[in-house]
């Protein structure tokens, strides 16, 4: 059945009321029922629920195969966690049959694609897919379609019940013996443990995984005791390195520089920009240096912005510091900066991944946002944008929070440069529609800037400004007349991710890439 | 093959970027940033054992990419080379606007770059005349001839000083004020001026020093620069601002052209706007600054 979006979804997957996309806003007003878990009573007082090792933690939470584990990745590509974990599983307890459900995996979690490859996991949900996981995948190993949600949408899928958790193992920076965990204060700080926080509310059981345990109580506590069931200390819980890089710096590239002014200008041409603003922008070269060139419109206009969301990096820390915005709310910290002020900064907060952004709540902060400014591996001519498969229609990518601040906020602009190399940014049809149109009213690229047609007002707004912009399709033929039209991909039937809208229809399915031939 | 225009002799020419030919991934799309003119570098920017390679990537990109209202000036190499024919060859084989000859110290450098100009445009099929030419002047001797060399052709449009070589010429530094280089500037611009054609100043090479960088620029501007060399596309926007009118300057310009056109038909030849006097020499100046503003975007007249 084709969706609003015009992707064909197999009927079979239609089952148990699920829905294909209708738009946005499709399910608003309608009732959710939420899903609790069956959690255990530690009714008599416990000093301590520290565990020797991972697999008595599994043992203790009753681990069996079939279950469902979770995990977060505040730890990114440092993370030792998620491999720990499913050795200890899958080679000391022998399960299979495992599904993981995480919050994002990538490269620091290619071990697990042998555990794919062997069948001892089955099932795959995440809001970003990336390296050999990501590989096996499209080749069809995965045992049932992986399932990829926004960061909104998975906690909507686990307060619904749509996922059951049956153990969330948090990794924790710091935690004391019951396992109250903060996100700094040990060696392996990640700041905000936003995404952490639905898991360990509504999964059977929570293991915190941590490399510094501190004094009881660890306050002010991301994840509580309350919620815990074990604590198991390891030597290290990630790679420092790769948790947060020393500073976000902003792109010295010109042409990250002008499309970042571009974007700039034409947040200040609408009319949401004004005293009390609320922005959000990603950590890629030209939506990070959007920061400065707004900063100076702000000041030309003698403006502050109200409060800023998402991943945070050092940039918006320094304006937070400087008393131009004046809250920051995250639930993921990218640089040091930023994982060296949550909490400490007057005015910086964490929130959860639900708080963030989930569509099903009652006041994620998303849908108060004024501007949000994301990066695109793609986008089409009905300003659909695939963040999630290459060119080669391989799993590589992640639509995180993209998806929910596009639909929530008043203007979310694309900005990307026209080609990569030798592909089209601009194209005819994405290979996978992450964002639908619906939700993206702007796109800058290097060549041009184009006005989804869905926004006249937007459009206004531009031209009152004096800001040229063109049609899309003319980008579009822009990007094909330098790099030619690629051919369009080759699929078999089977389909080997299922990606779900923010609201929990299906948007798109990626199917396994038939192997490039020479004819 | 993308057809370009014929150049224009006299257009304008605030920014001109330089980029090395040797790199396609710059060359490929330089008129994205807005600049005025692009100079395509086959001399400084090139090692010396890939100036033939500097050379395909040249051609080929003049044509095959659509520069659009971007114009398109290459710099080949000094005449005491032995690269500087095949430069030519393919310059006016590629269709590029213009050549920017560098270390240019006298009329007869000009004649003989144009000799080999007018050879290549017959071998190529090229409309003889169409391929214009700029120099820049980088020593002491090429500053003293500077107006020998601005009228040398018909096909000139400019002169650049260059500052790197020149200073070292000179034995100088660069200097926050410019008196390092102000006689030089000043000399080039009256040469220019006389002869008709116009004039560039230097590039600013240390890109983290904005307000240095703004202060040559303001300066480049009160000295009566037609333009600036650049070197990185950040330089680009301060330029194109700093050498707008100005709101006020555009409301004079446009009261000026105005009054002398409705007095010159009542036959007054001198009189006064804004108890200010004025008469026909007053008339190019005003009609100038209509012009830029439009270039800038800034004003829709149809005055001029």
């Amino acid at each position: 059945m084709k969706n609003y979006v015009g992707r064909d979804i197999p009927d079979y997957l239609l089952i148990n009321g699920k829905e294909v996309y209708q738009g946005k806003n499709y399910m608003d007003g309608k009732y959710i029922q939420k899903a609790s878990p069956r959690t255990r009573r530690y009714e008599k007082p416990q000093e301590s629920k520290i565990v020797e090792t991972l697999a008595d933690a599994l043992r203790l939470c009753g681990a069996k195969s079939g279950m469902t584990f979770s995990f977060h990745h505040h730890l990114r590509d440092g993370d030792f966690v998620v491999n720990m974990v499913m050795k200890a599983a899958i080679e000391e307890l022998g399960l299979d049959n495992l599904t993981i459900a995480a919050t994002s995996l990538g490269a620091a979690h290619d071990p697990v694609a042998e555990y794919i490859t062997e069948g001892k996991v089955v099932g795959i949900q995440t809001s970003g897919i990336r390296g050999k996981i990501g590989e096996v995948v499209s080749a069809g190993k995965l045992k049932t379609p992986a399932i990829v949600r926004s960061h909104g949408g998975r906690p909507r899928a686990i307060e619904g019940g749509e996922v059951h958790i049956d153990i969330a193992f948090v990794a924790a920076p710091t935690s004391d013996c019951v396992g109250n965990c903060r996100g700094i204060g040990g060696k392996s700080n990640c700041g905000s443990l936003g995404y952490a926080m639905t898991d360990a509310k509504y999964a059977d059981h929570v293991v915190v995984v941590t490399d510094c345990l501190v004094d009881f109580p660890n306050m002010p506590a991301s994840v509580e005791a309350i919620d815990v069931d074990a604590v198991v200390v390891v030597d290290s819980i990630g790679n420092p390195k790769k948790i947060a890089s020393a500073a976000a710096r902003i792109s010295q590239n010109p042409r990250d520089l002008m499309m970042a002014e571009n974007v700039a200008k034409v947040i200040a041409a609408t009319p949401y920009f004004k005293e009390g603003f609320s922005f959000q922008t990603g950590v890629g070269g030209p939506s990070l240096a959007a920061n400065l060139f707004l900063e100076k419109y702000m000041d030309e206009r003698g403006i502050k912005m109200g409060w800023a969301i998402g991943g945070i990096c050092g940039p918006m820390v320094e304006m937070l510091k400087k008393g131009k915005v004046g809250k920051v709310i995250d639930v993921q910290d990218f640089d040091l900066d930023a994982v060296n002020s949550i909490n400490q900064t007057p005015n910086h907060f964490e929130m959860s991944a639900s708080q963030y952004a989930n569509p099903a709540n009652k006041g994620a902060f998303v849908n108060k946002l004024d501007f949000v400014v994301l990066a695109a591996l793609e986008i089409d001519t009905g300003f659909n944008v695939n963040v999630l498969t290459g060119s080669d229609g391989v799993l590589r990518g992640a639509p995180g929070g993209h998806p929910d601040t596009a639909a929530g906020s008043k203007c979310c602009i694309i900005v990307t440069p026209l080609i990569r190399g030798r592909m089209a940014t601009v194209c005819e049809h994405v290979v996978t529609v992450t964002t639908p149109g619906d939700c993206v009213d702007v796109l800058v690229t290097d060549y041009g800037i184009a006005v989804n047609p869905l926004r006249p007002d937007l459009i206004e707004c531009l031209d009152n400004a004096g800001i040229p912009h063109v049609s899309i399709e003319s980008l579009k033929e822009k990007a094909y007349s330098l790099v030619g039209r690629p051919d369009d991909l080759q699929w078999e039937d089977k389909v080997v991710a299922i990606l779900e809208a923010r609201d929990g229809t299906i948007l798109d399915v990626v199917r396994k890439i038939k192997p490039f031939t020479l004819e | 093959m993308i057809p370009r225009p014929k150049p224009e002799r006299f257009r304008l020419r605030r920014t001109m970027i330089f980029m090395s030919a040797q790199k396609p991934g710059l060359i490929k799309d330089a008129y994205i940033y807005g600049v005025d003119s692009i100079m395509l570098d086959l001399e400084d920017a090139v090692a010396e054992n890939q100036k033939d390679a500097a050379r395909f990537s040249l051609y080929h990109a003049l044509k095959t990419i659509d520069y659009g209202d971007t114009e398109v000036i290459v710099r080949i190499n000094g005449l005491d080379t032995p690269h500087w024919q095949e430069d030519i060859r393919v310059c006016v084989a590629g269709g590029a606007d213009g050549i920017r000859i560098a270390k240019c110290e006298s009329a007869q450098d000009v004649k003989t770059v144009e000799a080999a100009v007018e050879a290549a445009e017959k071998e190529f099929g090229v409309e003889v005349g169409r391929t214009l030419l700029m120099a820049a002047l980088e020593s002491p001797k090429g500053i003293l001839n500077a107006y020998e060399i601005c009228a040398a052709s018909d096909r000139m449009f400019g002169v650049a000083i260059s500052g790197g070589d020149f200073r070292k010429c000179m034995q100088t530094k660069p200097t926050p004020d410019g008196i390092d280089m102000v006689v030089a500037r000043g000399q080039m611009l009256i040469a220019a001026r006389a002869a008709g054609v116009q004039c560039f100043d230097t590039v600013f090479t240390n890109l983290d020093d904005m307000a240095g960088y703004e202060a040559e620029v303001r300066q480049n501007k009160a000295m009566g620069f037609d333009g600036k060399s650049l070197i990185n596309p950040k330089q680009i926007r301060l330029v194109h601002e700093i050498f707008a009118p100005t709101e006020k300057e555009i409301l004079q310009a446009e009261k000026i052209v105005r009054a002398y056109r409705e007095q010159s038909a009542a036959g007054v030849g001198v009189f006064t706007v804004d108890g200010k006097m004025i008469d026909i020499a007053f008339i190019p100046g005003a009609e100038r600054t209509l012009k830029l503003a439009r270039a800038c975007g800034l004003w829709e007249g149809d005055l001029v």
